[in-house]
């Protein structure tokens, strides 16, 4: 079966055999089932959607019915190999305290987001005249479960500040992975993040 | 809704059929107060058929007013089982491929040994010189059973409410012997308001003349107490929400008020209604001993806990109702915590519904949707060798 997930498929290729996994906002937990059975990855979910928890128990994977907002207080330092926000980030109320939290419980950290300053999202924003609505932003304004919107330039700066490592970053738009001005050809992006010691 | 027609007797059918009490006896029991009951009397059922490797038993503890009849016809009243949407084949505990065993606790009133069974000594029924009972001393009497049977491992321990307890208590004893439990709408400790309301039960009971310092059987019964203790109960078991949505503001009988001391209201008349059948079923006693047990129930400081479950190898599944106002969410949150600082593999929802503490009783799809699916899953590993 063709994975259309472009996203989970790089996923996959970042985590290692065996790893301890942590996934923030883990929806259906496909990506969790997938680990599982591709990379042997022993895997927990925090999902704050009751529907999402009936798709995760059905598929066996291990998920909490929960707010990421709340913390992570539960989990000893450095515990998850990696911790996983993917396209989780923009809806939390506090991304910063959210990727701290995460640097802290997890070795490595995997954050994706869509990119807002891909040029079809400036194109919404500066020629339409409209808040951008493409395949990685599909919600209408009033709908969005989106709280906050940033680029991979803003997200670099903000690593910085925060003195967090990014080990590499790829940019992709449909199945294709973007290395030419990331900050404007790449629709969505995936940071690998850890921190110093 | 019409309580006489709740009366009026109806058949009543299950895929199980005719379930019967089974019974197992044994010696003695030391209690966790230090004393002995002795002999000690198991009330059971048993449904589906256990395989010849023995792994696939399923242990279901009962709740306060429950008993060993969670599912199929009682051959003694014709009716269902308390769980009986939960239990069968193709339900969520699968009696196609599940031995599924539910016993009546110690210092119950149906069929195991209680308050109001005979004590061979004197010859009379035990009252209260019945020693005090714990959640601990129900699960050292299901691991007796579960001796008995030749079960040495379970596949699955679950329960709800005191059925909970049993189940945190069963894997806080015996870690070893369970491989997946689900403590559904359940604490790790009373808390002060749940022991409260026990206590009011409790003293409209001996507060009853008829009561006769437990020593009733020969002379009558404490029905007003035990009713009333009922009817307190069952406020503590329903929401606002659902008595809103059941009963609303609705008479009994009149369009208009009477001005007399009547129950007057559909909700005084259904809680009246639900006290009075509780008395024919069962002894005021148990009751007693029952409340206490749960009131006594804490599993201990949450360190301790923690360092007791680490490292265990038990899958958990809890569960909690977001109406639950007698064993709210933030309870089952904090065994989750607990479970995770354990590092304990521990799945977690809080189901959306308007019923309170008794939702888990009432039929709803995502209880069986996620106890089916859980249990299917974790069978299926054990089955590949995971």
């Amino acid at each position: 079966m063709v994975n259309e997930r472009f996203d989970y498929e790089i996923i996959l290729k970042i985590i290692e055999r065996g790893s301890k996994v942590l996934d923030l906002g883990c929806g259906d937990g496909e990506l969790l089932r997938l680990l599982r059975e591709k990379n042997d990855v022993k895997g927990v979910g925090i999902e704050n959607d009751e529907e999402m928890i009936y798709k995760c128990v059905e598929k066996g994977v291990t998920v909490e019915h929960s707010d990421i907002d709340e913390g992570l207080p539960d989990f000893p330092d450095k515990f998850f190999d990696y911790v996983i926000l993917n396209f989780t980030l923009q809806e939390t109320k506090k991304p910063k305290e959210v990727i701290h939290e995460s640097l802290r419980v997890g070795k490595k950290v995997i954050v994706s987001f869509p990119n807002f300053a891909f040029y079809l999202v400036r194109y919404s924003i500066g020629i339409l005249g409209k808040t951008p609505q493409t395949s990685a932003l599909p919600y209408r304004w009033d709908e969005t479960p989106n709280l906050h919107y940033f680029t991979i330039s803003d997200f670099i700066e903000f690593c910085k500040a925060e003195k967090i490592i990014i080990d590499e970053f790829i940019g992709f738009t449909g199945r294709k992975v973007v290395k030419f001005i990331p900050n404007f050809f790449a629709e969505k992006v995936i940071f690998i993040l850890r921190k110093e010691n | 809704m019409n309580m006489r027609d709740k009366n009026t007797k109806k058949i009543e059918e299950s895929p199980l059929g005719i379930s019967e009490v089974k019974y197992f006896s044994f010696d003695s029991l030391v209690l966790e107060s230090g004393e002995v009951l002795s002999p000690v009397t198991i009330a059971y059922e048993t449904y589906g058929t256990l395989n010849e490797k023995k792994d696939n038993a399923i242990l279901i503890c009962h709740a306060l007013s429950g008993d060993s009849h969670v599912a199929g016809i009682s051959k003694e009243t014709g009716k269902v089982g308390w769980w009986e949407f939960m239990v069968g084949p193709n339900r969520a505990f699968d009696t196609n491929k599940y031995f599924v065993i539910c016993a009546n606790v110690i210092g119950g009133c149906k069929g195991s040994t209680g308050p109001s069974s005979i004590n061979p000594k004197t010859g009379k029924r035990w009252g209260i010189s019945f020693p005090a009972i714990t959640i601990k001393d129900m699960i050292e009497a299901h691991v007796k059973l579960l001796d008995y049977l030749k079960i040495e491992k379970i596949f699955c321990a679950a329960g709800g409410s005191m059925g909970g307890m049993q189940v945190l208590q069963l894997v806080y004893s015996y870690p070893d012997k369970v491989v997946t439990a689900l403590p559904i709408a359940t604490t790790l400790r009373h808390t002060p308001q749940q022991i409260a309301f026990n206590e009011v039960g409790r003293r409209a009971i001996m507060g009853d003349p008829e009561w006769h310092n437990g020593d009733y059987y020969d002379k009558g019964f404490p029905a007003n107490g035990l009713s009333v203790a009922r009817m307190i109960g069952h406020i503590t078991y329903m929401s606002d929400a659902s008595m809103k949505e059941k009963f609303g503001r609705r008479l009994k009988n009149n369009e208009n008020y009477d001005f007399e001391l009547n129950t007057e209201f559909e909700v005084g008349e259904y809680l009246k209604y639900r006290g009075e059948s509780f008395v024919q079923r069962f002894d005021a006693n148990s009751y007693l001993y029952i409340t206490r047990a749960i009131d006594y129930f804490d599993l201990g400081d949450n360190k301790d806990i923690i360092k007791r479950f680490s490292g265990i190898k038990t899958k958990f599944l809890v569960i909690s109702y977001s109406h639950d106002w007698l064993y709210p969410p933030y309870q089952s949150k904090e065994i989750v915590r607990v479970l995770k600082y354990a590092l304990v593999d521990v799945t977690y929802c809080e189901i959306s519904s308007t019923y309170g503490h008794d939702a888990f009783l009432i039929k709803n799809e995502e209880q069986e949707f996620l106890v089916k699916h859980f249990l299917d899953n974790a069978y299926q590993r054990i089955k590949n060798g995971k």
